[in-house]
Parts: structure tokens; sequence; C-alpha cells
């Protein structure tokens, strides 16, 4: 149905004056493009699934593989792919906290915050690092530093509970994580 | 109405097996299956269904009959028993011959539960009751409690649950968490985040009655909102229908917000004028001024909803041009009169009218049993008449591309052409050629259908009643001031044959009368036939007259009328 084609009388606009628009968490990426060997993997991956809308992770987990962030452009880009209103999608990334809404930086640091990591002072590593990147250790959700070259962040169990704890820096792990081990992590990330 | 063929009953469904069941007690037979509230499949009868059967009110938020089970209030929560089965699969019996109940451990929500037989559900245990208060206590956490401004207030589940079922104060010392207020979502729509308890009736109705899935929650916990995607507002053509949906003040009408408070407002069975389907409504007014439209339920017309376009047109009755003076133009010079001396001199005019010089006009904007006194007068001069078809687009839904409520009833009392519209032309070359040389128009502004303002200056005598003044009242010699549908009773006959009538809300302005009066008052000069003195009266024996109509009497309509074959 398209609206535009029924002439609907104007509503009053009482009260409405102070009225915000639609909040829009999601970020712009006008150069947001899937390169076609992409573009093929994941249609194939749809294929998997008995209907297409029970890929919508999987896309979106492939995206923020790619891209460190899910932006306006690549939830339209999903939703179209599945055959649903971006809605749909839309929903699914600010349900689940492991998709960025926000460009993360270069390196990614996760950090454990669950029983064993948080009783060995993974908290101290997650202060450590927002003191030294000049981030708020208070602050809620990831946080990437003004040069765009780090985002700290809080997650959940890593799976290591044996040698909390623990800490992720994109794709490489690390165990009994110390101060001075935190630091040596950061020299390392060039 | 028995002996009467012509009224077209439903098909019978097939005979569904019947389950008993026992609520609170009392014994209740349902079917086994019942047709699903959107599809129309048969589906298992729930439990609610099976209260509701025999008049047990289960508190629900997100439970509604036309919409898909969602089951996340968790407010229908219900105690229930299954009858106890030996090993042999035979029920135990009581030692008084009575089947032994085995009540479940757990509650269980009854708009998603189905009945089996024997089961008993009980609604008023003082587990179900404090199961209540705490799922209210719940749903009251995060709520602002801003009913003093809130539009819902009075008619606002939250309130009345919360009256019936929850507790006198909070125990809730935290703060509470903040979301959007105020958030435009739509044309018509504001929405109040705040406010919201999550039932997602708006999110299913859009999704599975429009499909136009437009809503979603996002983010987790007590962080969830309801939210449209950003920068695409929710703007189908039916997106008002959630601001009733929503049990709480959350989604509001921008046309109604902060307008009145519902509890002044009087409630009169009417119906939306605005396309063919003749959806029914209930009009909301306070002190003589109308302030909104509701959908009124009836499932062979529009179930319970309507479009937005339907339901905002209604500010051309509190227009301020509106026609509310009789008024009598000799010449150049128009003085303004009343019905007192008018009537007496138009009557005189009409009677010196020759038969086969007249034409009528009569919009199918008007009610039938106007239609059927202007067909009268008509057939007394032997006239031309018709009505001026009005088309516009149609969706999927309710709204149909005949714009006109009543063109069944034009067709049936004989006023309209066929097709409706292929007399213009005629009546227009009549009164060019001179053969024609009085119209009455009722409704409508012929200059915009082919009989210009040059052909009504040829006219002995145009008389013209209408609600607003237009390029035909200007130039008529008698201008009667009309009512719109909300000041007066009558009927109109859908596109399918519906045949329904409207009640008076609101008391026309100034001289305004209701059609069918001042017709009435001129009939018996001019035609000699006086119409019943009733309204009623006037159906019943318009009914009588009209072969489509044979068998339908006024007090048959009730609030949701009847069928008949066109």
């Amino acid at each position: 149905m398209n609206p535009q084609t029924i002439s609907t009388p104007q509503a009053a606009d009482a009260g409405t004056a102070s009225a915000i628009p639609i909040p829009n968490p999601l970020c712009e990426q006008p150069d947001f493009s899937v390169p076609a060997e992409m573009v093929a993997v994941l249609d194939e991956l749809i294929t998997h699934y008995p209907r297409k809308r029970s890929a919508s992770l999987m896309l979106l987990h492939a995206v923020e593989e790619r891209y460190g962030y899910v932006s306006r452009q690549a939830v339209e880009w999903i939703a179209a792919r599945l055959e649903l209103a971006p809605i749909n999608v839309y929903e699914l990334v600010t349900f689940y906290p492991m998709f960025h809404r926000q460009p993360t930086g270069r390196f990614h640091l996760r950090i454990c915050r669950t029983l064993s990591c948080a009783l060995r002072d993974s908290y101290k590593i997650h202060d450590h690092f927002c003191r030294k990147l000049g981030l708020d250790p208070h602050g809620h959700g990831a946080q990437t530093s003004k040069d765009g070259m780090f985002t700290v962040e809080f997650v959940e169990c890593l799976a290591s509970c044996g040698t909390a704890p623990v800490i992720q820096c994109n794709d490489t792990f690390h165990e009994e994580v110390t101060l001075e081990k935190a630091d040596k992590i950061l020299e390392g990330c060039k | 109405m028995s002996t009467n063929a012509k009224i077209e009953t439903p098909p019978t469904p097939a005979p569904v097996e019947k389950i008993k069941v026992k609520v609170d007690g009392r014994e209740v037979e349902v079917p086994k299956t019942m047709p699903d509230g959107v599809t129309g499949k048969p589906v298992p009868t729930t439990m609610i269904q099976a209260c509701h059967a025999i008049k047990v009110e289960v508190p629900h938020y997100c439970y509604h009959p036309r919409l898909p089970v969602a089951g996340n209030c968790r407010m229908c929560l219900v105690e229930f028993g299954t009858p106890a089965m030996g090993p042999d699969r035979k029920p135990i019996l009581n030692p008084d011959g009575t089947a032994k109940i085995l009540k479940s451990p757990r509650p269980a929500i009854a708009c998603a539960t189905p009945i089996s037989p024997g089961m008993e559900i009980y609604t008023n245990t003082p587990n179900v009751r404090f199961m209540r208060e705490g799922i209210l206590e719940f749903l009251l956490i995060n709520h602002p409690l801003d009913c003093p401004i809130c539009d819902q207030a009075g008619e606002c589940k939250l309130q009345e649950y919360s009256v019936d079922h929850g507790q006198t104060s909070s125990r809730f010392a935290e703060i509470k968490v903040h979301k959007p207020k105020r958030v435009d979502l739509g044309p018509r729509i504001i929405l109040d985040d705040e406010r919201c308890i999550l039932c997602t009736r708006c999110i299913r109705f859009t999704r599975d009655v429009v499909g136009d899935d437009a809503l979603g929650i996002v983010n987790r916990g007590s962080y969830n909102t309801i939210t449209a995607y950003p920068g695409k507002p929710f703007d189908n053509n039916y997106s008002l229908n959630t601001v009733d949906l929503c049990p709480v003040g959350a989604l509001t009408s921008k046309d109604f917000r902060f307008q009145m408070r519902v509890w002044f407002l009087k409630e009169t069975k009417s119906l939306c004028t605005s396309c063919g389907t003749g959806c029914n409504v209930v009009v909301g007014s306070r002190e003589d001024r109308m302030f909104r439209y509701k959908p009124r339920e009836n499932d062979s017309v529009n179930a319970t909803w309507m479009c937005d376009h339907g339901r905002l047109n209604y500010r051309w009755i509190h227009n301020p041009e509106r026609l509310v003076q009789v008024t009598v133009r000799n010449g150049a010079a128009a003085t303004v009169s009343d019905w007192k001396s008018a009537m007496p001199q138009l009557a005189a005019r009409l009677k010196s009218a020759a038969p086969g010089t007249v034409a009528v006009i009569g919009s199918a904007r008007q009610t039938t049993e106007e239609l059927f006194l202007l067909a009268k007068l008509a057939r007394h001069f032997q006239a031309v008449t018709d009505s001026v078809p009005r088309t516009g687009p149609a969706d999927h839904l309710l709204l149909n591309a005949d714009r006109n409520p009543n063109s069944t009833g034009a067709v049936f009392t004989g006023l309209a052409a066929t097709p409706m519209g292929s007399n213009l032309g005629k009546i227009a070359e009549g009164i060019r050629s001179g053969r024609i040389k009085t119209l009455i128009v009722f409704g409508e502004d012929v200059t915009r259908h082919g009989i210009g303002a040059d052909l009504l200056a040829r006219l002995d005598l145009l008389v013209a009643s209408d609600i607003l003044p237009n390029a035909t009242t200007k130039l008529a010699h008698f201008v009667l001031p009309g009512c719109a549908h909300v000041e007066k009773r009558g009927t109109f006959v859908n596109v399918k044959g519906h045949v329904q009538k409207f009640m008076k809300a609101i008391e026309p302005k100034g001289d305004a009368r209701a059609e069918v009066e001042f017709l009435k008052e001129l009939l018996p000069t001019v035609t000699g036939w006086t119409a019943p003195r009733s309204l009623e009266g006037l159906f019943n024996q318009m009914a009588g007259e009209i072969p489509a109509l044979q068998g339908v009497t006024w007090a048959a309509l009730g609030d949701t009328g009847v069928r008949v074959q066109i």
C-alpha cells in the first residue's frame, strides 16, 4: 500500500511542537558496500536455514567482523538480502551487545568480567586500559579512544576461567593478565 | 424476518466438536476450535475464550481477539486443573462419582492455553489475585504515572486493573528508567515510551493485520522501547488503530492529543461517511462539539478497525463557513429567511412546476430516507434524477474506491441513474434546451459536475440544500441548510448491501435542520403524500416500498445492521 496515494486529512498539531524524531542510534556509512565474493558466501550461508530470516545473526556477525560495526546502510542491506523490514534487523542489532553501532578501533580489547575474571581483578585491568587510553573507567559499553586506534569494552565469559583474568585483543587471547602484561599488550598494538 | 429470503444469512460453519469445561465452578460448553482472529483458520479454543463465553472477565493486556496471541504480559494468569487419569487411562472418580481434578501446580496464561475436556479454570483464587497484584507491580515499576496529563486516563487498562487488582501503594524505592517521550512516530501519532508496557499489540497489528512491518522493540530488559525504523515514519493508512489498541497512553493520536478528557465525551453509535465501506464508529462529542471517531466492532463490516483517512475526516462538521441560515434569493438580492416563511414559498413555487420540467440531484452522501423522500418528490414531477459518483484510490483493507457512503441507497431509492452520474449530462442538456426549468440539488455542487453557473442561471427555480456553501448554493433561489450525519439519524447502505443506521450525536448549528424533517414538511403540500411522522416509521415504509429492502425494519437493524442482496 502506498499511503501517498490516499489523501488523509491533516491531523491537528496540538501539543506536538516539542515532539522529538524517532531515535536513531545507527551510524551512517556512506561508502558501505559488500564485495561480490562476500555476497556469494553470505548467499550460500542463507541457504543453510529453513527460513531466510534465521540467517539474520550470521549476516550481522559477518558485517560486524568485516567493518567493525553495523551501520544503518548495513542494516538495510541485510534486511533487503533476507527480505525483511529493516526494523527486524535493527531490533537484533540493539539487543545483542556484541554488535557495535559505532565504528570500533583498530585494536579491540575485550576484557572478561564474568565471575572468575572479576574475582581476579579484571576490573582493575579495565580501569588501567581506560586511564592509559584517556577513556572513562566507569563508562558504559564499548569506548573508543580519540585517535580511533583502541576500543575497550567489558565482555562476558571468554571461556578460560582457569587462567583468569583473560582479555582478548582482536583475535588474540591473553591469559593471566597482570597490569604489566596489559602494558605489554598495549605496546604490542602497533 | 424468517419469511424473507432476501436477507442474507452468513453461511453456517461446519459443526465443531464441543468441549465441556468449568469456569469458577460453572459449567460451560465451548467449541473445541474457534476461528483465528487474523487468518480465520480454526485453532484450539483457549481458556480466555472459554471464560469470555460465560462473561467471566480475565484481565489482559497483550491478548486481543483480533490479533495473534503473544502471551507476553502475563496479566491473564489463572489456575486450572484437569481430570486425573488412572493407569488404565480412565478418569479417577471421587467417592461421590464426580471426576477427580488434579490442580496444576503452576498457573497458566489463559490467552495461550488450549482447553481440554473436563478442565476446570479458576480465575478468582487467592493465588490468582496475588499473581495479578505482582504483575501489576512489575508493570508499574518504570511507568511514569503521569495520568493527570495522559490522554488515555479514563480509558486506560493500566488504571482500571490497578484499581481492580493492584496494590494501593508502590514499594519501588529505586530510580525509574527513563525512555524517549514525545517521539514523533509518524504523521498522526506521538509515542511516549515511558508509558508503554510492551504488550506488542501495535507491532502485531501493523505487521499481521495491515501487512506493514513498521514497528519493533529495540534494546534490552528494562530499556526495551517500541520504535519505528529511524527515518521511516509509521504512516500507513491504519496507524491510528494502534492508538485504540494501546491499552495504556503510549501511542497517542496527534489529532486528539490534549483535546478533551475522555470521561467528558458522550459516545454515540454512528458510521464513517468517507467511503462505501461504512465502518461502524463511535462519535465522541461534548457540548455539541465532536472530538473523535473510534471504530466500533462489526464483524460483517470493519471488524474492529477503521482507516485514518475516514477517522480524521470530520473537521468539515465544525467548519465556521457552514450554512446555518435559510436563504431566499430573488434576482440578485439574497435575503436571510427562516423555515416558517420560506417553506410555504418554496412549496408554492414547486407546486406550480409542470411535470417533466424538473430535475432532482441527490447526493449519495444523503441518508437513504432523504433519498427516498427526494425520489418521491421526483416521481411526482416525473423528474430526471441522478447522484454524483465519487471515487478515489482503494486499499487492501477497508478503504473502498467508492467514496460515497450511500451509493447503494441511491440506487435502491431509484434516485441514481444507471450507471450513477450518466443522467448529469442529460440534465445539463435539458437546462440548456430550456426543457428543465426547476432543479433540486441536495448535497452536491453541480457546477463541478457539468452543470455550470451559466446553466444554473437559466433556471426558473434552483433549490439547494447543503452543509457547506458552494457555487451551487450561491446561485440557488432557496438555500436550505442541512445536517451532517452526526447531527441526525438515518441509514446508509454500504457497497456490499449492508443496511446500517446511525444515531444523532450533536445538535445542528443555527437554523440547520435534518433534511428528512423539511422534506417531510414539503411533500404533503407539493405531492399530496404524507410521510410517516417518525424516522422509524419512515424507514419501515421505505423498506416496504423498495424491493431490495423487503422485510427489513428499523428495529431489526440493531447496532450492526442487516445485509441485503444488491
